[in-house]
């Protein structure tokens, strides 16, 4: 500060000085003898020429200071011209015309709001706020700690991490801190500025005549489980008075809920919640949702968890994470910035209970075991094209054939959700065995770690290698495997999730809330006039198992395990990317998981649906954006842009405006989601 | 980049001097050029747009140094100056109140007033696009500046319904964002939210019952059914926190919206709620109403009668051409006239009550009042209470003429006052013509005759002022009638005063039936408010609004009850004391027609003391102003204090400083 006044003031005195130098003295050093004589001349020069003022002052040379000041000066203009260019532009370039809204289209056919709409957001896109926070979060009262501009992160990572995370024990909020859902359409209608979630849709709602009094965001702290943001914030309560007031408001008309992504099984436990009589339950009586419900539009769903959650649970890195470290390892290691940021972030991600309700549910007749998976016979994009290319007739026609299955010998082993070393993730079962471990492990000094506090610190390195040595996991160990690792978070959460299949649905036990988010655990509502949607995102290739290798890493306080990005899969196998085994899905959500449980699962009258709900599958293909004019797509099958796909709009506007499935078309299918089903063997 | 490509062309032709204004610059260079050849190349570059750009490069540097400074200094570092300055802060309400071990216990409803609240845009016409769930109101109004027209038209109502007009619709915003800021930094309910959540409030135990302010109350429900979600969420906080009641905190407007709620809840469905004759007793334990104008504004008459107030009517006088059609042909006061006469909730603040409230031609309650600072003055000087002063010349304002037309009207007394009915003038041809026709308002109908005739019957009373506006804004007022009433009921069983027009009138219902429920009443006192007006007719009036306040007239006085044309009394600088305190003081103290069930009352002034100091305490911590109150460390106390289970009598029950209850005393109702 100080010396850029004293910049300042050398700037203002020193150059009239400089200037007076041009009057014919000849050296800097004897000016400064004369100094105060050529102050006087300037100052003469001053009184014959006193419009120029600023142009006397003008230094001689260009000096560092002013050329930067100038170019700085000269950005800034500029950025101000556009600016105000941009904000003179008429809003609608006839160049630009962007593609008219669904919305608009309908309002023209003449469609307009008739129900009540609910959405309920997913996990991550909701916003959360501060309400009482620890010193270091002055001044953060009810500003978004997470969506926004996240800038805090910057600021005081630790700060903010800190009040992120839950309780370790409780799972709810630590001692004074409180960190609440943002309430409102403004809870999760853009995520970051301009990073849409709900937004276009609501917009298109809005288009034929939805507004804050027919449409209610239910959102909640998406951190908690799912009975426990009825415990802390009476977020299930809410929900049910909003629906039963809208139901009252709008003429006793039906409400239309779309939940999106984790919000799907959040809302399945609601539907349990409110017929279960009350201490624990809504008390809502077995007819409320029939009563109040017309439809449920689930927007990727994510029925039967996700393997995405398991690489996040194991190693807080998903594909995106591990490729940033395969390229540029230096970023996240721990030892050169000591920054450890995967841990930080692991240890947050592991005080949330919600993470643990997207592990994969339904073990290994749903997800395969180790020699066996739904999926198997998948053909990757990447792969698909090469193949076309060049042998054509002869094996196209294999795979679109139904059998092709047989004819990829070496299918995919996407049951070994995890499996250590590439070898072992090909392997017949048989051979597993056999695969030595190659692996060396490292002695972790346990003394001089810091704070950051994963329950990794508490395995003992034997612990680890036995982990190592196994190999494979499918969907059913993979839960061995991580209360191997984290006994702790799967004990607590194991308390409101469950991931098995009920052999007996009316056995008292999946009273409890804990079966109630697992649709393979519970019955659907009676509710034969509901509707219950699949809406999903196919072509996208989509996470579905891992190659893990130990971390090199000798440094305590590490994440013993990491994906091997090396591992890529060549010929046949070009489902295997850096690490990753991909099938098709939404990205995010495997075909699998979204569409499973409308396509088979509760397909007419099942054990599972004994009310014979009817189900709908629609699927959207992705299409990457034509130009970038069209920012994120307009036919994007992407998890959550998908949010956008004029589709998927389109089907939920007619919903909500009163059409039902059959008007829609039924069933929407792209994906071999069928064939899927059908290979899944699971008494109905 | 244009500036880089003039660069150049300068730089080769160096030798020659380039621009006037450097001639004589230039060829003392050209002697000097010899020893410092490459001094003088670079000082030919320096043009005047490198100048400029040098300038504003620094300026922008500058101001980045300092924002970053700013945004990498402490968070507590402003309060180190304060502190090192003026001593300890004293501790915010919620911080000392939860040392003292408070903790929340009943849940809180909020109810904002007219103006504060947000409103957004749902749907509009072409000219709004891109503006979907922007707010047009609150905020930051970039839009008024931007497309002030297309704003207007998108804020008026429909002039025949009062809802929304043809493809239209703007929306209250929801949540507690709704009005905790007005426009950046101007908080309205931020600080009491604030100190709520210190003692343990958040978000599931506090509600903004957001309501579109511009409606009139009723159809509030009947477009978007605002009551209803208020029931309804009332009912859900009381059941989630464990069957605890709510505390309902209205402000202003809010005052009289809630109660047209009380009555609405109970009322039987089609009209009402149907929740019941015991549903506020059921649920509400206290309703805490902060500068409630109970009995109107005298300010609102003027807002509908000439669309300006005081702080108008003075920027008028100063500055004459501003507002005036003639230089700028904005017409900006028409404009704005024409867009609130169609907001219905503005005809909710007409005084009501007439004449026996406040005041005839010759009398008033409040005559005999003295400004605040005199009065403490003579308190210390002669021991002459207010009341025996009689010979102070402030008893002699005749706060009942709420408009006199011209300073000696204002004065005289009534017998010298010739009034000629103006009820049944004929309004006369109409003067507009073609050139108004864009800014419509109802003088437009009037014509010359009428403008005489309203002139000419020079004073109004409370009571006149509703025909007055009957007679200029007969649509208005039409639209009015239907919503709200400003009598005071005879018999209060009269089945009539089952229709939803009179609710809001708390001289023409009862409170519900619920003994265990508390009114406060609390207000700020010590501003002086307005109270009556002396009009005088607009002297070039074409298209033009015919009457405007005389901001000639000034009293020479000391005492300065009549300043710029406006009488003002004690109040919050909006509400008078009378209007805010008057139902708890009085009419609703004990079991009277208007309470039956003798819910208890409690009035709670806060004097106003500016703030000591303009930088660091930003709008006071004492502030008894109408909205800059909600920041007031008294009230804020006494609403925890309340909301954590405190009842009147834990507070210290009345706290009065003005002179309210002699007031309500000369009032002479029948109770």
């Amino acid at each position: 500060m100080a010396s850029s006044i004293l910049r300042f003031r050398k700037l203002c005195f020193v150059e009239p000085v400089k200037w007076s130098s041009s009057l014919g003295s000849e050296s800097c050093q004897k000016q400064k003898n004369e100094e105060k004589q050529t102050y006087d001349a300037f100052k003469e020069q001053e009184k014959e020429n006193p419009k120029g003022k600023r142009q006397k002052k003008q230094p001689k040379e260009w000096r560092c200071m002013d050329n930067c000041c100038r170019t700085i000066g000269y950005i800034c203009t500029t950025w101000w011209l556009l600016l105000f260019l941009v904000n003179c532009l008429p809003a609608n370039l006839p160049g630009l015309s962007v593609p008219e809204p669904p919305g608009a289209r309908l309002k023209r056919e003449g469609l307009t709001a008739l129900h009540p709409v609910v959405l309920v957001p997913g996990i991550v896109t909701g916003g959360l706020e501060l309400w009482e926070g620890k010193p270091c979060s002055e001044g953060l009262f009810r500003k978004r700690l997470w969506g926004g501009s996240f800038t805090e992160i910057f600021k005081r990572p630790l700060c903010w991490l800190e009040h992120l995370s839950l309780d370790n024990e409780t799972g709810l909020d630590p001692p004074g801190i409180r960190v609440r859902a943002v309430p409102g359409l403004v809870a999760a209608d853009y995520f970051a500025p301009g990073y849409f979630v709900w937004a276009i849709l609501i917009e298109n709602l809005a288009k034929i005549g939805y507004e804050s009094k027919n449409m209610y965001m239910a959102a909640y702290d998406w951190r908690l489980s799912f009975q426990n943001t009825e415990v802390r914030d009476q977020a299930l309560s809410r929900l049910k008075s909003k629906i039963e007031l809208m139901y009252l408001t709008n003429g006793r008309r039906k409400v239309v809920v779309v939940p999106h992504s984790m919000g799907v099984i959040y809302f399945l436990h609601f539907l349990k919640w409110v017929e279960t009589p009350t201490p624990m339950g809504g008390g809502g009586g077995p007819d409320w949702c029939n009563k109040h419900i017309k439809a449920v539009m689930n927007i990727g769903p994510a029925f039967l968890g996700v393997p995405k959650t398991v690489g996040n649970l194991l190693s807080a890195e998903s594909k995106d994470v591990a490729l940033v470290r395969a390229m540029a390892p230096v970023l996240l290691d721990s030892k050169t910035l000591g920054l450890q940021t995967l841990e930080h972030a692991m240890r947050v991600c592991r005080t949330w209970d919600s993470v643990v309700s997207l592990l994969p549910k339904g073990g290994d007749a749903i997800w395969g075991n180790l020699d066996w998976s739904p999926e198997e016979g998948h053909i990757c994009d990447s792969f698909k094209e090469r193949r076309t290319q060049s042998s054509s007739v002869d094996k196209k026609g294999n795979y679109t054939d139904d059998r092709g299955v047989i004819h990829l010998k070496e299918a995919s082993k996407y049951g070994r959700i995890i499996s250590f070393g590439k070898e072992a993730s090909e392997v017949p079962s048989s051979h597993l065995s056999t695969l030595a471990s190659k692996v060396g492990l490292h002695n972790t000094a346990n003394i001089s770690c810091g704070k950051v506090w994963t329950e990794y610190d508490e395995m003992s390195p034997e612990s680890i290698s036995k982990v190592v040595e196994k190999k494979a996991y499918t969907a059913t160990t993979l839960a061995d495997l991580l209360r191997l690792v984290a006994p702790k978070m799967m004990q607590r959460a194991e308390a409101h999730f469950s991931h098995g299949i009920a052999e007996n649905l009316d056995d008292p036990k999946y009273n409890h809330y804990k079966y109630w988010s697992n649709p393979l655990e519970t019955k659907l509502p009676n509710a034969p006039d509901m509707e219950i949607y699949c809406l999903y995102g196919a072509g996208i290739p989509t996470e579905r198992s891992y190659v893990y290798k130990l971390s090199h890493s000798d440094k305590c306080k590490s994440i013993p395990f990491q994906i091997d990005t090396s591992a890529d899969g060549s010929g046949i196998n070009g489902c295997l990317k850096g690490g990753v085994y991909f099938v098709d899905g939404d990205e995010t959500v495997p075909v699998l998981s979204a569409g499973f449980m409308c396509a088979k699962g509760w397909r007419g009258k099942t054990r599972f649906n004994p009310s014979g709900i009817a189900t709908y599958i629609r699927e959207y293909r992705h299409k990457p954006p034509m130009s970038l004019l069209e920012g994120r797509g307009l036919e994007s099958g992407a998890h959550v842009d998908i949010m956008g796909n004029v589709a998927l709009i389109e089907d939920v506007l007619r919903v909500a405006a009163g059409a039902n499935g059959a008007d829609l078309g039924g069933d929407r299918i792209y994906s071999d989601i069928m064939k899927i089903s059908e290979r899944v063997n699971i008494r109905l | 980049m244009s500036f880089l490509r003039r660069r150049k062309p300068s730089e080769k032709q160096h030798v020659a001097p380039s621009s006037e204004q450097k001639l004589e610059e230039e060829e003392k260079e050209h002697h000097s050029r010899k020893n410092e050849a490459k001094n003088k190349e670079a000082k030919k570059k320096w043009s005047c747009v490198d100048n400029c750009c040098w300038f504003v490069g620094f300026i922008c540097s500058l101001w980045w140094i300092l924002t970053f400074l700013y945004n990498a200094m402490p968070a507590s570092f402003p309060q180190y100056v304060t502190e090192a300055i003026t001593g300890p802060l004293p501790d915010p309400p919620g911080v000392k109140l939860q040392k003292e071990g408070l903790k929340a216990k009943h849940p809180v409803v909020f109810v904002p007033g007219i103006v504060t609240g947000g409103l957004e845009l749902w749907e509009g016409h072409q000219c709004a696009e891109g503006l979907f769930r922007k707010r047009l109101w609150g905020g930051t109004f970039g839009e008024v500046y931007k497309r002030p027209l297309c704003w207007v038209e998108h804020m008026s109502l429909d002039n025949e319904t009062g809802l929304d007009p043809a493809g239209i619709r703007v929306r209250p915003v929801h949540g507690l964002v709704a009005a905790d800021y007005f426009v950046p930094g101007y908080f309205v309910w931020a600080v009491l939210i604030a100190n709520l959540a210190r003692i343990g409030y958040e978000e599931k135990t506090m509600y903004m019952a957001a309501y579109d302010w511009r409606l009139s109350f009723q159809n509030n429900e009947v477009r978007d059914q605002t009551l209803s979600r208020i029931k309804s969420n009332i009912e859900l906080m009381v059941a989630t926190n464990g069957g605890k009641k709510a505390v309902v905190i209205p402000h202003s407007m809010g005052v009289i919206y809630f109660l047209h709620f009380m009555k609405w809840v109970e009322a039987p469905a089609p009209m009402g709620g149907g929740g019941g004759p015991d549903w506020c007793a059921k649920h509400i334990k206290a309703v805490m109403n902060i500068g409630g104008p109970f009995l109107g504004v005298p300010k609102a008459v003027a807002g509908l009668f000439s669309a300006e107030a005081r702080d108008i009517a003075m920027a008028k006088a100063i500055a004459p051409g501003a507002l005036d059609k003639d230089i700028f042909h904005i017409q900006t006061l028409q404009y704005l006239m024409k867009m609130t006469r169609t907001w219905d909730s503005t005809m909710s603040m007409i005084p009501k009550g007439g004449d026996t409230i406040w005041g005839s031609l010759d009398w008033s309650p409040e005559e005999g009042y003295i400004p605040s600072k005199k009065r403490k003055q003579r308190s210390n000087s002669t021991e002459v209470s207010g009341d025996s002063g009689t010979e102070s010349k402030s008893r002699n304002v005749k706060y009942g003429r709420m408009i006199s037309f011209g300073k000696d009207v204002a004065e005289a007394p009534s017998s010298e006052i010739k009034r000629i009915d103006f009820r049944d003038a004929i309004k006369g041809k109409n003067v507009a013509n073609n050139t108004c026709r864009d800014v419509w308002t109802e003088y437009h109908d009037m014509g010359f005759g009428g403008i005489k005739a309203v002139a000419e019957y020079k004073a109004y009373t409370a009571g006149e002022i509703v025909d007055l506006l009957h007679f200029v804004a007969p649509k208005m007022m039409a639209r009015g009638d239907k919503h709200f009433s400003y009598g005071i009921a005879d018999d209060l069983d009269d089945p009539k005063y089952n229709h939803y027009k009179y609710w809001s009138n708390p001289l023409e219902t009862k409170l519900p039936n619920a003994p265990e429920m508390e009114i406060y009443s609390m207000y700020g006192v010590g501003i002086p408010t307005e109270r009556a007006y002396v009009y005088r007719e607009t002297p070039s009036s074409d298209c033009y609004i015919p009457f405007e306040i005389d901001t000639s007239a000034d009293e020479d006085d000391e005492d300065k009850c009549l300043k710029n044309g406006v009488y003002t009394v004690d109040g919050d600088e909006t509400v008078p004391a009378l209007s805010a305190g008057f139902m708890c003081a009085k009419a609703w103290r004990g079991k009277t027609r208007f309470n039956p069930s003798g819910i208890k009352t409690f009035v709670r002034e806060y004097d106003h003391a500016p703030p000591s100091n303009l930088l660091l305490e930003g709008r006071g911590t004492q502030s008894g102003a109408h909205v800059d109150i909600m920041g007031n460390f008294a009230l804020m106390e006494d609403i925890i204090r309340v909301a954590a289970g405190a009842t009147g009598e834990d507070l210290g029950g009345d706290r009065v400083y003005s002179d309210i209850f002699k007031w309500s005393e000369k009032i002479n109702l029948k109770l």
